[in-house]
């Protein structure tokens, strides 16, 4: 029986110039499992905006990404502020970013939504207060 | 066209070129880096005025040929470096986003 591969990434919310890199180091590890670019490319970005995610709203967290025969879940935990109406975080356009973040680029609001597009599935666990749990599946 | 040659053409600074002999194969201008992030496709030259170092996060995840700092924008040496170690292409030019797509456009 095949054991599933599990890749962990400690996110570090207090550098957001380095937000980026577990995405980075994780589409290696997938290049080299011999997954293909465009699935690559769509857990990439999942990744990258749940990344940045909890760099800008949580300062930090922690990513599991179980590669198996099947699919590749990726789970994102925080303990940040959670989220309060969800439904609105998932608009695209709506975001609480500051404006210092959005001069570097960010808090356009396509974050959540990004990640949603790009999933098969998306499930999003949060408690206000303690924090966040996003679980996205990526079949094969 | 490979990077390197355009750069040359059209007379752009080359900042670093590790991986010149890239082709580019389409192009990309955005700012804002979710747009980039999906958007934006592999073998682009991707033209921004974006120049910190998330920038280097997404060319490295979007895999785009180069990325063009346009409007006399100039990163700084540690983003530069970074560039050189992570294989990424970069160049920067001062024309608008506009005038650098027009001569990617004559090119492409």
């Amino acid at each position: 029986m095949n054991e599933d591969l599990i890749f962990h990434f400690d996110v570090d919310g207090s550098d957001f110039t380095s937000a980026g890199q577990a995405s980075v180091q994780l589409k290696k590890n997938l290049r080299q499992l011999g997954i293909s670019p465009d699935i690559i490319r769509r857990v990439s970005i999942a990744m990258y905006e749940g990344e940045i995610n909890m760099v800008i709203h949580a300062n930090g967290g922690e990513a599991d990404v179980a590669v198996t025969e099947t699919d590749i879940t990726i789970t994102l935990r925080d303990k940040g502020p959670g989220i309060k109406d969800i439904d609105l975080a998932m608009q695209e356009g709506f975001s609480t970013a500051t404006d210092n973040i959005r001069s570097l680029g960010f808090g356009a609001g396509m974050g959540l939504p990004n990640m949603k597009r790009y999933s098969d599935s998306m499930e999003i666990d949060s408690v206000v207060g303690e924090g966040t749990v996003i679980t996205m599946k990526i079949n094969l | 066209m490979t990077v390197s040659e355009f750069a040359n053409k059209n007379g752009l600074t080359c900042l670093c070129l590790p991986e010149g002999e890239r082709e580019i194969e389409g192009a990309y201008v955005g700012d804002l880096l979710s747009f980039v992030m999906g958007k934006a496709q592999s073998g682009d030259a991707w033209v921004t005025i974006m120049s910190n170092q998330n920038v280097l996060a997404v060319a490295a995840l979007t895999d785009v040929a180069c990325v063009i700092f346009a409007e006399g924008v100039k990163p700084d040496d540690a983003l530069t470096q970074t560039a050189k170690e992570k294989g990424i292409n970069l160049l920067a030019c001062d024309k608008d986003a506009y005038g650098i797509c027009l001569m990617l456009s004559a090119c492409l």
